[in-house]
């Protein structure tokens, strides 16, 4: 708190010293507040990484203890092997890249003829995609159920991962905001020169919308990693399980308290957790865009 | 450009038609996925909302009844009614204030901004199974690390969970802490609000808390309204956790109580449990009409709280 008080002394344009200690007091209530909401949201997950290391018998324990003792790594190793988290991690890669590819493809085109191309019907188009967006999902489950189930489709990766080649008003969305920021005066330019729009798209406007396409990565990643009710619905097969299946393996074989699993669940579940971080962390700025994008200029 | 092609377009000189050709093929993979994954399953869910559709067997054209029975003859409908519109009415006002309030911390003259932002917005990158997990265990009653930090003040704290009467304030409490990109996107409003409409509310003597209602608020209530429909059509269709925690099945879903039994689980729980596919697309239309209903009233009444282009 004393660096804070050095530092903000200097900047206050009235030198009495009560307006001093006014504003070094208002400053330290700022950090306290910063730092009390931060311990807030950080608990949950000092938590979890906690409950993963601990033994059965202290996570009995009453009152409980923060810091495991002993340290059981070994609840890592049961957590990857209680469920079969690897082939579960496989099954959710896997159609989690079929959806980024099937999205990253379909609406880019689709943005660029939002954005690029001056054609009868985009309006109408740009406004399905605004309407989609505020469409609640449930809505057209049942027959797009229905439809998978008719095509045998049931206990494949074809339901998860078909659609997003038929893009997803959000990310239509997000990148025609995008498409619509690059200069005219290049794609009219690259028009002059002779190129055609699939051109003036593959050549001009894809290279120049890395970071938006990041933000598509980024998002369906996260989306797509984590779902439930997808999977739910269509993978019944355990072979076939995503991780968020085989974490509620976890509860239906061991109930919510998690009985002797408790630690091995936990372990899973940061395990499972791990990978969102990471890519938070290397996509921060690209998570942030995206979500301004989608927000401020909506 | 623009201008030439649109006097031209009424006539369809070929630049028109070639433009036209091009809008179509660029866009045609969502033309596809309009047509079927949203069209055609809007249409056939109307249908068979008007019948008895007991999968594998063949739709039966029952005509109102579904809704007749959804309104009258169902003692869960109500109650998942009830549940959503109680997790909505009260958890979205909450998560909007809440993440107005981290985003205010967050935009103040402190140092490390990037580190607490990436605090504030982590927990919604958890996913929603580990979510459930570990506030379940959190909120457990006995061993729970919230029921004995409360001990600790003297204070005996209540099943939460596995309460009828805390299920639900425990399932705002969880999702308030996940609200994270509600914050990212507060800031990034905050920090477009000009600094000389402070500055010259301060010339006049304006404090804190005035300039706060009279320019902060109006200047982000386009966010505010963004954030509110999406946070509603979220919230009605809500379904992971409460499934995880209240549980799905035929055998007392949403327990305890049916109180963690939500629009979205209960529709969840009469089309893929059940399998009466006829009845869940009569509670998916309900839904489809209250959201848009929601939608239109937030989007007319906005005209007399939203401000654009003040500056």
């Amino acid at each position: 708190m004393d660096i804070v008080q050095s530092q903000a002394a200097p900047k206050t344009r009235e030198r009495s010293p009560a307006v001093v200690v006014r504003r070094a007091l208002g400053t330290g209530a700022r950090y306290a507040l910063v730092i009390g909401v931060a311990l807030l949201f950080l608990f949950p997950w000092i938590w979890l990484a906690s409950t993963s290391l601990k033994a059965p018998q202290q996570i009995l324990q009453i009152p409980p203890r923060l810091i495991p003792n002993p340290v059981m790594w070994i609840n890592y190793y049961y957590g990857v092997t209680y469920i079969n988290f690897f082939k579960y991690l496989g099954n959710t890669l896997i159609i989690t890249s079929a959806v980024i590819i099937g999205r990253l493809i379909s609406c880019s085109l689709v943005a660029y003829s939002l954005a690029c191309v001056q054609w009868k019907g985009r309006n109408i188009l740009f406004a399905i995609v605004l309407a989609t967006m505020m469409l609640p999902a449930q809505v057209t489950m049942i027959p797009i159920f229905i439809i998978f189930s008719r095509l045998g489709w049931i206990n494949t990766f074809l339901p998860l991962t078909v659609p997003a080649f038929f893009g997803d008003a959000f990310f239509i969305f997000l990148l025609r905001q995008f498409f619509l920021t690059i200069p005219k005066e290049l794609t009219d330019a690259a028009r002059l020169d002779g190129a055609n729009h699939w051109n003036i798209f593959s050549r001009v406007v894809m290279p120049l919308s890395r970071p938006a396409l990041a933000t598509v990565i980024a998002f369906s990643f996260i989306w797509t990693f984590t779902d439930f009710q997808g999977p739910l619905i269509y993978l019944k097969d355990r072979d076939l399980w995503t991780l968020s299946l085989g974490m509620r393996g976890y509860l239906q074989r061991y109930g919510a308290g998690g009985g002797t699993a408790m630690g091995a669940m936990m372990a899973a579940a940061t395990l499972y957790t791990l990978p969102m971080i990471i890519i938070f962390f290397v996509a921060q700025k690209t998570f942030i865009q995206g979500v301004v994008t989608s927000g401020l200029k909506g | 450009m623009t201008a030439t092609s649109k006097d031209r377009q009424r006539r369809w000189s070929p630049t028109a038609r070639r433009e036209f050709m091009a809008g179509l093929l660029f866009a045609s993979p969502y033309i596809i996925g309009v047509l079927v994954f949203l069209a055609y399953p809007m249409i056939s869910s109307l249908y068979f909302s008007f019948t008895r559709y007991d999968i594998p067997k063949t739709p039966i054209f029952i005509g109102l009844d579904n809704y007749v029975k959804l309104f009258t003859d169902d003692r869960f409908f109500p109650k998942a009614l009830w549940n959503s519109l109680y997790l909505t009415i009260f958890g979205i006002p909450i998560q909007l204030a809440f993440s107005l309030f981290c985003a205010l911390l967050l935009n103040m003259k402190i140092k490390g901004q990037a580190v607490w932002r990436t605090i504030y917005v982590l927990p919604n990158l958890m996913p929603a199974v580990v979510m459930a997990i570990l506030w379940n265990w959190m909120f457990n009653p006995r061993l729970g690390l919230i029921n004995n930090v409360l001990k600790i003040f003297g204070i005996k704290g209540p099943l939460w969970f596995a309460s009828p009467e805390w299920s639900k304030p425990s399932m705002i409490i969880m999702l308030t802490w996940g609200v994270g990109f509600m914050i990212i996107l507060y800031l990034a409003a905050l920090q477009g609000v000009p600094n000389e409409l402070y500055e010259s509310a301060e010339i006049d003597g304006a404090g804190n808390v005035r300039k706060f209602w009279s320019i902060t608020l109006p200047l982000i209530s386009p966010v505010t309204l963004f954030q509110l429909i999406t946070g509603i059509i979220w919230s009605l269709g809500f379904f992971t956790q409460a499934y995880l925690i209240g549980g799905g099945g035929t055998n007392n879903p949403g327990a305890p109580q049916g109180s963690l039994l939500f629009y979205g689980l209960y529709l969840y729980v009469q089309a893929f449990e059940y399998l009466k596919m006829g009845y869940a697309s009569a509670i998916a239309w309900v839904l489809f009409l209250i959201s848009a209903s929601v939608t239109v009233l937030i989007l007319w009444s906005s005209r007399r709280w939203t401000y654009y282009d003040v500056v």
